[in-house]
């Protein structure tokens, strides 16, 4: 910076988009050298959970949703699952 | 029907991935239901610019091997509702990728959208030529630069060659030329190809001019595309490009360089 940016009014200050990135890249990166050295269990959990809802309802497996949020302190995993209506239901209790 | 539009250059680092992200928010903004793809396997970047990297669960490769259905790969965006992203995988087993796994997701995904863009990655390799075998149309980006130039001429004779439409002796594939990182001040001092000159060189059609402009870096800092920034010439400068690529005419604007008042041409000004 020189001596003419006190005239042009510029100030040295931390352009805040690079703040931005700088988290931006920690959260995500720190996430996926945790992957790197393990295998990402997100597909397994995915179709064990299924596995397990499908023992007690009759499940679509196109009707599952997985959603991840992925923090600095913390992560969120919400799995949404749609059930049928409960005559769809109780038929798939009677047939085990 | 839905238009399959790739993102291609041949050479890395001349704003595909930039423009894909300009380009599919910016049709999405125009009410189109648009979904981006990134093809660039092992060196996913399209969800940081995006702005969704913390959202990734499943990608393209998931899908292809069958571990997650498409639904679950796909990332809606939370500013436009009309735009989805299909990442990358991180995986570095390039043959990830097949010709048939990629049919198979363009053709469900043309059940359900209008624009299908995909952000090659660089090179003439396996990914670039899944990227664009495909495509109705291509966006063939290139940078007022010798080599920037002649791979974006390779990569016009690849469209012509090997894409789909070429092997069907289908139309061929639409081309546009979407001159990226311009800076015109640099154009008169002659330091910079003409944008004649690279019209003349690679005879297609130009898209758009987008100029070179420190707002893409703010852009991609925050994950916000940068058509976004409304404030900015090279948010403009997509716009425009996005409505002529859907038919409208719009005159070309920041290809010359600003007349600089006495005191600015003392002091220098930056470009926002
Ligand atoms: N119009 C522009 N002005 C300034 N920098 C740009 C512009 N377009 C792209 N860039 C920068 O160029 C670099 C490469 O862009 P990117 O879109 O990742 O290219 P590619 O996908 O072709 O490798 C990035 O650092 C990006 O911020
Ligand atoms: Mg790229």
């Amino acid at each position: 910076m020189s001596w003419l940016d006190y005239f042009r009014g510029r100030r040295q200050e931390q352009p805040a988009s690079a703040t931005a990135a700088k988290e931006r890249l920690q959260i995500v990166l720190a996430h996926e050298r945790i992957g790197r050295t393990r295998e990402d269990f997100l597909p397994k959990l995915q179709q064990e959970l299924i596995a397990v809802v499908a023992r007690y309802v009759a499940i679509d497996p196109g009707k599952v949703n997985v959603n991840l949020d992925r923090g600095g302190d913390m992560s969120t995993l919400a799995i949404e699952i749609e059930l049928p209506a409960p005559a769809a239901m109780r038929v798939a209790a009677n047939a085990r | 029907m839905a238009q399959v539009v790739v993102v291609t250059s041949g050479k890395g680092g001349v704003g595909k991935t930039t423009s894909s992200a300009a380009f599919a928010t910016g049709l999405a903004q125009r009410g189109k239901k648009t979904v981006v793809i990134d093809f660039d396997v092992g060196l996913r970047n399209l969800d940081l610019i995006m702005g969704v990297e913390r959202r990734v669960v499943f990608d393209i490769v998931n899908v292809i091997s069958g571990e997650a259905r498409l639904n679950q790969a796909l990332i809606r965006d939370k500013r436009v509702d009309t735009l989805s992203i299909l990442p990358a995988s991180q995986t570095r087993d390039k043959d990830a990728l097949t010709k048939e796994g990629v049919q198979k997701i363009i053709e469900e995904l043309a059940k359900d959208f209008d624009y299908i863009l995909c952000d090659s990655p660089a090179g003439i390799e396996k990914g670039a030529l899944l990227a664009l075998y495909f495509a109705d149309q291509a966006i063939v980006v290139t940078n007022p630069e010798v080599s920037s130039v002649r791979d974006s001429d390779r990569i016009l004779g690849v469209l012509q060659s090997r894409s789909k439409r070429a092997e069907e002796k289908r139309e061929p594939v639409k081309e546009h030329l979407l001159v990226t990182r311009f800076d015109p001040a640099r154009v008169e001092r002659g330091e910079m190809l003409k944008l004649e000159d690279i019209q003349e060189i690679l005879s297609i059609p130009l898209l758009g001019v987008i100029p070179e402009s420190e707002s893409v870096l703010k852009a991609s800092n925050t994950g916000t595309p940068v058509i976004m920034d409304a404030e900015s010439m090279a948010g403009q400068a997509y716009t425009d490009a996005v409505a002529r690529f859907l038919g409208e005419e719009k005159p070309h604007r920041f290809i010359e360089a600003e007349k600089k008042g006495i005191f600015k041409r003392l002091f220098g000004g930056r470009a926002a």
